[in-house]
């Protein structure tokens, strides 16, 4: 096989020809290490060395394990043993965790070997990957613009067929988003299905790690063998059924809710609701007629288009979000202090002085969107402004929850734009921070709400993928992974642009 | 000024006696090298997790019962968030406003909540004083940390440097017959802290309170308390307040200097730890904690003075003693025919006075059946209180059965009457100026005449005996 039709294969595709011989997994690896290598989208923070010993030296004896050798890109922050983890940042540049996330660890037993970390927003705060410490990473539709984030190292690489999937993490849409503005498939699931040991933290009750994949079926073959209770973890679960691959043809009798507060239905046609500060989520119209296209598509398959569906809250999630995240992500981060590990910043400093050693670490380790949310995040849980904030937000976390409960008492699954925008310029966003975090407007409440949710590309928009995202109860991933299935084919987006 | 009242409350910590830390499977360390016992979480590495540890969370069950506090069907972890070298994750996993214990009481002393937390790592200040003044460097050992804590609070019921004192050696005793720590103080599985305040006597409302650390001996605790209610005696009555803070006292050269006042309090930011499940009490928890219970001191002196009407020094000591408890009943248990009280004492005061401070009888020779048989023959007045003396010695000494040793050393009391009242006899005919002194009131001069006697029976003529017929013969 040529390299451009190995690469052409999807994973799912490339593990059944490496079991049944057709493809060696050594040449598949060493494909996607040279492009690996040849990336120029900054995707990648740490490459495996050909035929290293996470490499293909070892890819042959995969070929009889369910991934069958098909090499994972995986996010920086996931711990990877005696390889650079550094969530992104400059305050762990360098640093070499003593033991391998349980996630990453599943997922080499069942036969992918690492090809390489991948680049994201630092701590994981970010949706558009310019808050790395190592730099932007560049969209491959359009190397102007942002490939969305925190997982955009993730999204870039395996929509530009650098990587044949990858591994992401999703908090407030850090999974969804870069998957839509990369036109690839981005899947977060139920809070608690994966574990989260050896994951290093942003916001512990709302990160979850997935799959970033260029379609369903893959998508369902690596969630397949991350999923399930860790001892490790006191927040995993054991899921009540195993995961399947998805085979739905049609979507009869499926009924799809369309909520106005997520969808640009909010009275007089104005296009996108409103986040609690009066913003508009602002969907653009060039991803709206998309959205309605992709729901007229689905109601040709058979399913039902519920638009009477409500999530009252909704429009809080944001505001909730932005207080709960920050808050006990100012808490993780305390850890980075310089006593221990990653930077301790010397130069200048006194050495004597406690204080000024941690400060000047952080000072110098932090870039401005994390010390943004630390303080954001202190200053919620201070004395005297914890029930106005914490104890608040957490309420109205609450709230959208029993929404979503309630709205699943009508309706199969809740379907929704992935994000209000195409990817848009670098640059473009990074003196407002709140237009960033608009980004995760319609991912937001599915977070909060513990539920799991999958994006899939729906269409282009002058030339740059949207994504439509569908969300469904608690432990709904088979029949989320289905209907999306059926979706996929239907809509036949083809990515193989961005892999030229 | 009207009187001042000292008001003390007590927070005390104590180390579990689970074989793995609080939140992660690395073992208890026991003076092992530097960072042996450690592992991820531990250590606070970026992404690791905490697990909760069942077995510490039983004994903080054992612990609420044994003090008859109310536990808390659904308990939950909180962050304590500060930064510190020897706290790893830059917060501390505690418990906050619903912890698992609230109420109880210890004896005179009301509890007010008793909760779970890990322990800290082990800071070294690496200079000539071995603090952190003056020193050119810290160290810092994480075997500690981790270490499950259960800490228990007390109401401010304590109103003395030497009731606070006593009443920690009570919790001590108490946990330690649980079991469920070695409640050491030298070792640090024991540490106390004081709330000290005054008020003026008979009011009701509170003072200001200090905070009184690092005391790690009930002799510095007590010595500390007393230096901190002078010092804020001295304060009161000089027109000045006294100012909240935390203070460490010195017991070598018994001074208070502060650690941290009001202003520099921490906030520690408390919310609730997102990584651990919220604690839920079930029935077969509940059993298994209340299957651990053993009968306390407090609860053993009760029922030594209501069921053998022992005197309340003899219940107490025999309390809050174990191993001369243990050896009391089992030398009951021997079904001799005395009274409890009289086999009390011979336990209490003459067996006990015998082997010395701190000595364990059950170590000793001298059986507790030994002891019950010889009270037994002192009842019986088989023998003499002087000649059971001596076999309790000899027992003491090389074991042995009592009435043997009676026979061996012909101990036996005088069985004849007429030979001891002969003896009497003899002995105030060879005293007379005592004889005298006595007759004529002096009742101490009796003393010659009655140890003339002892020598003569080698001790085994009953001294009540001795000076009934003293006093008969001679009329008076």
């Amino acid at each position: 096989m040529s390299s451009a039709d190995i690469i052409a294969l999807s994973a799912a595709e490339a593990a059944h020809q490496i079991a049944t011989g057709a493809l060696s997994a050594n040449d598949l690896f060493e494909a996607y290490r040279a492009r690996a290598q040849a990336d120029d989208l900054n995707c990648f923070t740490w490459l495996a060395s050909a035929g290293g010993e996470t490499g293909a030296g070892a890819a042959e004896d995969l070929r009889e394990r369910p991934l069958a050798g098909v090499p994972l890109a995986v996010k920086d922050l996931f711990c990877t043993a005696g390889i650079p983890s550094q969530s992104g940042s400059k305050i762990l540049a360098g640093y070499e965790p003593p033991y391998t996330a349980t996630a990453v660890a599943r997922l080499q037993t069942a036969g992918a070997p690492l090809l390489g970390k991948t680049n994201q927003d630092e701590f994981a705060m970010g949706s558009s990957n310019e808050n790395s410490a190592f730099g932007p990473v560049l969209n491959p539709w359009d190397r102007e613009r942002v490939p969305g984030g925190s997982s955009g190292g993730s999204a870039a690489a395996v929509a530009a067929g650098l990587a044949p999937w990858a591994l992401g993490t999703d908090t407030g849409g850090s999974i969804r988003q870069p998957a839509a503005l990369c036109g690839i498939v981005g899947l977060k699931p139920t809070y608690g299905a994966v574990s989260r040991y050896g994951m290093i933290a942003f916001a512990s009750s709302l990160d979850q790690a997935g799959p970033l994949t260029r379609d369903v079926t893959d998508a369902a073959l690596l969630l397949k063998h991350m999923v399930g209770r860790d001892p490790r973890d006191a927040t995993s679960l054991r899921l009540p059924t195993e995961i399947e691959l998805p085979g739905r043809e049609d979507l009869k009798g499926v009924r799809l809710g369309v909520p106005a507060e997520l969808t640009g239905g909010s009275g007089e046609g104005d296009a996108g609701g409103r986040g609690a500060d009066g913003r508009e989520a602002g969907i653009e119209p060039g991803v709206l007629d998309a959205f309605r296209a992709a729901l007229g598509l689905a109601a040709d398959l058979g399913a039902e288009i519920v638009e009477t569906v409500s999530l009252p809250h909704a429009p809080h999630a944001l505001s909730a979000y932005y207080v709960l995240a920050p808050a006990e992500a100012s808490s993780n981060l305390a850890r980075f202090d310089g006593v221990r590990y990653g930077l301790r910043a010397r130069e200048g400093a006194t050495e004597s002085d406690l204080l000024e050693m941690y400060e000047r670490t952080r000072h110098d380790g932090f870039g401005p969107e994390v010390k943004r949310r630390i303080m954001l995040g202190t200053y919620a849980l201070s004395a005297g402004y914890y029930d106005a904030y914490y104890g608040r937000a957490q309420r109205v976390r609450t709230r959208i929850a029993e929404d979503f409960a309630g709205a699943f008492a009508e309706v199969d699954f809740i379907v929704t734009p992935t994000a209000p925008t195409v990817a848009f310029e670098l640059g473009s966003k990074t003196d407002d921070p709140l237009a960033m975090y608009m980004n995760d407007y319609c991912t937001v409440p599915m977070s909060l709400a513990g539920i799991p949710a999958i994006s899939i590309p729906c269409g282009l928009s002058d030339g740059l993928p949207i994504g439509l995202q569908l969300a469904g109860p608690a432990f709904s991933e088979n029949e989320l992974l289905d209907a999306a299935y059926a979706l996929e084919s239907a809509l036949g987006f083809d990515g193989s642009l961005a892999r030229a | 000024m009207s009187e001042l009242e000292p008001v003390i409350g007590l927070e005390i910590h104590v180390q579990l006696k689970t074989r793995t830390k609080m939140f992660c499977g690395c073992e208890l360390s026991f003076g092992e090298p530097p960072n042996t016992r450690t592992c991820p979480v531990c250590l606070g590495l970026p992404g690791a997790l905490p697990v909760a540890n069942a077995q510490a969370i039983h004994l903080g069950l054992v612990i609420g019962l044994a003090l008859g506090s109310t536990l808390a069907p659904r308990s939950v972890f909180h962050r304590k968030n500060y930064f510190y070298p020897d706290l790893p994750k830059g917060y501390q996993i505690s418990q906050y406003d619903e912890p698992l214990c609230g109420g109880g009481s210890l004896g005179e002393v009301r509890i007010h909540r008793v909760h779970l937390e890990e322990d800290a790592a082990k800071l070294t200040h690496v200079g000539e004083s071995g603090r952190i003044h003056g020193s050119h460097e810290s160290v810092v050992d994480f075997n500690r940390g981790g270490t499950p804590l259960a800490e228990i609070v007390t109401e401010p019921d304590l109103r003395s440097a030497e009731q606070a004192s006593e009443w920690l050696k009570l919790l001590r005793t108490t946990l330690r017959q649980l079991g469920v720590s070695d409640v050491n103080m030298e070792e640090g599985s024991l540490r106390c802290d004081a709330n000290i305040s005054l008020r003026p006597t008979g009011s009701q409302e509170l003072g200001t309170k200090t905070e009184l650390k690092n005391m790690n001996s009930f002799r510095f605790i007590e010595r500390g308390i007393d230096a901190e209610i002078a010092r804020q005696e001295r304060i009161l009555n000089d027109g000045g307040q006294v100012e909240q803070e935390t203070l460490h006292y010195d017991p070598n050269s018994g001074a208070i200097t502060s650690l941290r006042s009001k202003e520099e309090a921490h906030d520690y930011r408390y919310f609730p730890e997102p990584d651990l499940v919220p604690v839920r009490i079930d029935e077969q928890m509940l059993a298994r904690a209340q299957g651990a219970l053993v009968e306390l001191p407090a609860a053993r002196a009760e029922r030594f003075e209501r069921e053998l009407g022992l005197s309340a020094d003899s219940a107490r000591m025999l309390a809050f003693r174990a191993e001369f408890g243990g050896f009391f009943e089992a030398a009951l248990s021997a079904q001799v025919d005395v009274a409890s009280q009289v086999l009390a004492n011979w336990v209490t005061v003459e067996l006990a006075g015998r082997l010395g401070d701190g000595v364990d009888p059950t170590g000793a020779h001298v059986t507790p059946r030994a002891i019950a048989e010889l009270a037994g023959m002192v009842s019986a007045k088989q023998i003499s209180v002087g000649a059971a003396r001596q076999v309790l010695d000899k027992l003491i000494a090389e074991g042995g059965d009592p009435a043997e040793i009676v026979q061996a050393e012909g101990l036996q009391s005088l069985g004849d009457p007429d030979e001891l009242a002969d003896i009497v006899a003899a002995a105030l005919a060879a005293n007379p100026d005592a004889a005298t002194r006595v007759r004529e009131g002096n009742a101490k001069a009796i003393g010659p005449i009655v140890g003339h006697v002892m020598r003569e029976t080698k001790g085994r003529a009953d001294g009540g005996e001795v000076t009934r017929l003293v006093h008969e013969q001679l009329g008076v």
